[in-house]
């Protein structure tokens, strides 16, 4: 994960340094920076599409067996409905730790430790953390 | 005896006294869990499955009701019941005259020290005739339990636990019950108690109380008529755990347990389910 952000983190910094490279030597204007920042975003709308597959395929996270998400068609209702998820989860490994073994927080709980049990694997967690934090 | 011993004797005879099962405590339990759950539901209803709290799917299955696909089964059955046996016997020499007996099933057999189900008798009767026993799940078995069911219908659950293995077998079904398992790490308890009632995907998850008053079922899914024991396997396929084998001593415990928390319900079987 740590990682991706690094990418991330480099490639702000290279179109940063590259803007102001270019604004320099006055040939470009703010356009060719706005096209910098879209190529972050669509990184991180891949990984959200990714995550919603692993969210919806039944051999996966199969997850609206049990929570609503806005739009879905024929959602449980066992597990909480998964809206404003920044707000209710700021920091992103406490989620991710709650997807990979939900019983450490509520010993009762019915969800199934996904990390634990290793019914997805790391990768797969982080995408699907990233699709639930964009809901 | 100083009063210390005797306070500490009488608190250790408390705590035998409460780790011990004791299965009228637990079905009454139940019984007013699913009450306060659904206070505004008689209890008898809870016979019809999850149909008892779903009137949109009641009335499905009322329609399917009309024409019920388990009914050819049970004439199969019938026939199967009648016929004798290659020793001229039947049937009727190990139930009696009425094969309406499903409500003393499963029954704790003292002799062979396990729980017989009506499906183990069935086969028990065949072997005593020198018949070869039928397959546990599906086809003539439960055909025959289907026409057992049948005549059983309107008689009350009648099981009882009377001996300390009885207890022991009873207990063992209730650990089981209560016992994560699966990749899913899912206990029966946590679909059908905690989470009774909830929407998984389209289905909703059905009440303890009356699992076993039903069956065998017609269910959709399989397109025949089954014993319950298959839809426990089903069940532990669906949590991603390995079955256990059909009328194993696991599964036969489990059918006792969770058959005396309907004890006293009214018998509706073979029942048809989506």
């Amino acid at each position: 994960m740590l990682r991706v952000f690094e990418s991330v983190n480099n490639l702000l910094l290279t179109a940063g340094i590259a803007t102001a490279l270019l604004l320099a030597t006055g040939l470009v204007d703010a356009q060719e920076g706005a096209i910098a920042d879209n190529s972050v975003e669509a990184e991180l709308a891949k990984r959200i599409e990714t995550g919603r597959g692993v969210f919806e395929t039944r051999r996966k996270g199969n997850c609206l067996s049990c929570h609503l998400v806005i739009g879905s068609e024929l959602p449980g209702n066992a597990g909480p409905p998964l809206i404003g998820m920044q707000a209710r989860w700021p920091d992103r490994e406490a989620l991710k730790a709650q997807i990979y073994d939900p019983t450490l927080r509520n010993p009762d709980t019915i969800m199934p430790p996904y990390g634990l049990h290793r019914m997805l694997t790391d990768e797969e967690l982080d995408v699907l953390v990233d699709y639930v934090l964009s809901l | 005896m100083k009063w210390t011993n005797l306070i500490t004797l009488l608190l250790a005879s408390m705590m035998v006294a409460s780790v011990q099962a004791d299965p009228e405590t637990d079905r009454q339990a139940l019984r007013d869990f699913y009450q306060q759950k659904f206070p505004d539901i008689d209890l008898a209803e809870f016979k019809n499955g999850v149909y008892a709290i779903d009137s949109k799917m009641r009335e499905q299955w009322l329609e399917m009701e009309d024409f019920p696909a388990y009914e050819i089964a049970i004439d199969e059955g019938e026939e199967l019941y009648n016929t004798p046996f290659a020793n001229g016997k039947s049937y009727a020499d190990c139930f009696g005259d009425d094969p309406g007996v499903k409500h003393n099933y499963p029954m704790f057999d003292q002799a062979r020290g396990g729980v017989v189900t009506l499906e183990v008798a069935i086969n028990q009767c065949r072997k005593e005739h020198g018949e070869a026993a039928l397959p546990w799940l599906v086809g003539e078995l439960a055909e025959i339990s289907a026409y057992m069911a049948y005549q059983s219908r309107g008689k009350s659950i009648d099981i009882k636990i009377d001996s300390p293995e009885a207890i022991a077998a009873y207990d063992d079904g209730e650990q089981f019950y209560y016992t994560r398992r699966g990749q899913l790490n899912f206990e029966c308890s946590g679909c059908h108690q905690q989470n009774v009632g909830k929407m998984l995907r389209a289905e909703r998850t059905s009440p303890t109380l009356g699992h076993t008053t039903h069956w065998p079922v017609y269910r959709g899914r399989w397109q025949y008529v089954g014993n319950i024991q298959k839809r426990f396997q089903e069940c532990n396929i669906q949590v991603r755990a390995v079955p256990f084998e059909a009328q194993s001593e696991t599964y036969r415990n489990l059918e006792y347990f969770l058959t005396y928390m309907s004890n006293g319900m009214e018998l509706n079987g073979p029942g048809s389910r989506r």
